[in-house]
């Protein structure tokens, strides 16, 4: 009776397995066969790559690949600098209304960035930054989520250190920088997964600020390469779609573990 | 000596202040700002070119209330949090238990279930596009099948909202899974084994023993779930552009089409700002009751 409830269960979450990662296997079949083959699904049909080849040539792919690596450069290294001096502050100086200022950066956690689009957008205008990368990278670089997973870093730092580091004649830069950042390390490695992964599929924003194909990143250029009304058939849609998360999905299979664990250092807090 | 603390304080403040900067002028920027500015445009009319506008007090949100597809769209989004919130929390609490679980291939189970979360929202629009297309489509062949007709799942009001909803479930069940992953991992073994020599089923122990402990995070994941599901528009864009006849639009893609495709900021401003009335209750909720009973974990 154990065993077979055991099995029962063991068939459920394969059969589960199975629906979950069905959409992508079939886009990847698809992918791979002319139109008509696809949708027939003749297993002994023959392979082409026919459709990477149009797909390639129907949109400036390189440029949008190009413009989402800058784009989550940007985003990652300004990240890395707001988020590393805030949550030093926060964890390790003592000053007037920081309690007051913590709550603050704690409500743009509530904040969307994607609920502001209509004012962020005119921001970033009058700032002359529409259609730029900057501009789409900017309202994104003072995470309040980074500035409390810092925050939570550096409090871990024992203070000992903290006072050897001064002792030996380290100013405050000097201690933040030799002590506090190595430390922190594997904090850092996990909000860089996070932060890459959300921004190289983040699009409605992207959408918005950017407006040529210079600044456009991949998940903009995808949908308006897909849009109904240029009438790319199926299988072309699937070989662009396929190309444009292959990067991801292939460091996701080879570092899932990292990048499980990252998820994890950033959800719990 | 008190004037040596003094001064030492002093410098604090300043270096805190001088870190700070980046952040702060980044949040007044891009968070603070603009909240309060969509507050301040909400209260004037469209400027046009013959017109300025003008102050309307109330009236754009009065406008709102009066407009049938708002409502049409509240009721939308209602929906899609009511569905997507519970199906993809169960789906993830059964993934987890079963990742958990000693069951053959896991390694590749737990792969196939993370794997949508990796994904652009645009991508897995694709994807499903290829499973909802009439006639050509995963979901029609497989009908065909077993002799069904053909179905225009994004094309007809009945079923293009719950085609958006099974794709968002689809895309974030794997997510909140890590954190249930998490949570399970934590569970002590003692209490496996004292309620194996009790006599307890396996359907007992989870119930009362692994549900109950799990309680914090499946509050966390509620409230990241709700988060969601004003946030996890992208696929409208690609799967229904919010039809047919409005069925399967929701308030973010409303506010986004009202201001960049009819260009009337106000009356998105006035959404933006009952958005983040909404958001600021469920933020309340976290940080004072949430917070306060989860204090156990």
């Amino acid at each position: 009776m154990k065993t077979l409830t055991r099995n029962i269960e063991a068939l459920g979450a394969l059969l589960l397995a199975i629906i979950w990662i069905s959409p992508l296997v079939f886009a990847f079949w698809a992918a791979f066969h002319t139109t008509s083959d696809a949708v027939n699904f003749n297993i002994t049909s023959p392979w082409t790559l026919d459709n990477f080849r149009t797909a390639w040539a129907g949109a400036p792919w390189l440029k949008y690949f190009l413009n989402t690596f800058l784009l989550v450069t940007v985003i990652l290294i300004g990240q890395f600098i707001v988020t590393t001096l805030a949550g030093f502050a926060f964890a390790q100086v003592q000053f007037p209304g920081r309690d007051f200022v913590f709550i603050l950066v704690l409500m743009q956690l509530f904040i969307l960035p994607e609920v502001l689009i209509v004012e962020n957008y005119a921001m970033v205008s009058r700032l002359g930054l529409f259609d730029t990368i900057l501009g789409v990278g900017m309202p994104y670089m003072a995470s309040a989520f980074g500035i409390f997973l810092m925050r939570q870093a550096f409090k871990g730092v024992p203070i000992e250190l903290h006072e050897a580091a001064r002792v030996e004649g380290c100013g405050w830069v000097g201690i933040l920088w030799r002590v506090y950042v190595p430390l922190a390390r594997p904090t850092y490695l996990a909000y860089a997964l996070v932060s890459v992964s959300t921004h190289w599929n983040n699009f409605l924003w992207p959408l918005i600020v950017t407006n040529s194909p210079d600044t456009r990143p991949l998940t903009v250029g995808l949908s308006i390469f897909g849009a109904p009304e240029n009438g790319v058939d199926i299988s072309v849609i699937s070989a662009a779609t396929m190309m444009s998360v292959a990067p991801l999905l292939i460091a996701f299979l080879i570092f899932q573990r990292q990048f499980v664990q990252a998820f994890l250092r950033s959800g719990i807090k | 000596m008190a004037d040596h603390v003094s001064k030492e304080r002093r410098r604090q403040a300043i270096y805190g202040w001088i870190l700070l900067s980046p952040a702060a002028i980044l949040l007044t920027t891009f968070a603070f700002y603009p909240s309060l500015a969509t507050l301040w445009s909400s209260l004037f009319s469209r400027e046009t070119r013959r017109r300025p506008s003008e102050f309307k007090g109330v009236e754009n949100y009065t406008d709102l209330f009066a407009d049938p597809t708002f409502w049409k769209v509240i009721t939308n989004n209602l929906m899609y949090a009511g569905a997507t919130v519970p199906i993809s929390i169960a789906i993830a609490l059964a993934m987890a238990l079963w990742a958990n679980s000693k069951i053959p291939a896991r390694g590749f189970i737990r792969t196939a279930y993370f794997t949508p979360t990796v994904l652009p929202m645009i991508a897995a629009a694709n994807l499903w596009l290829f499973f909802y297309t009439p006639g050509l489509g995963v979901l029609d062949q497989i009908g065909g099948l077993f002799g069904l007709p053909s179905v225009n799942w994004l094309g007809q009001p009945e079923t293009a909202l719950w085609a958006v909803i099974i794709v968002t479930i689809w895309k974030e069940a794997g997510f909140f899974m890590i954190f249930y992953l998490a949570a399970l991992q934590t569970i002590p073994e003692d209490l496996k084994e004292a309620a194996d020599i009790e006599g307890c089923s396996r359907w007992t122990y989870t119930r009362r023993i692994v549900l109950p402990l799990l309680m914090p995070t499946t509050l966390f994941i509620m409230v990241n779930a709700l988060i969601n599901s004003v946030k996890l528009i992208d696929h409208l864009f690609i799967l229904t552009k919010g039809g047919p006849n409005d069925a399967s639009k929701l308030i973010l893609y409303y506010i986004w089409e009202m201001a960049f495709a009819f260009f009337d900021a106000p009356h998105a401003a006035a959404m933006t700002i009952l958005v983040l009335v909404v958001l600021g209750v469920v933020a309340g909720i976290k940080f004072t009751i949430l917070d306060k009973r989860t204090h156990y974990q």
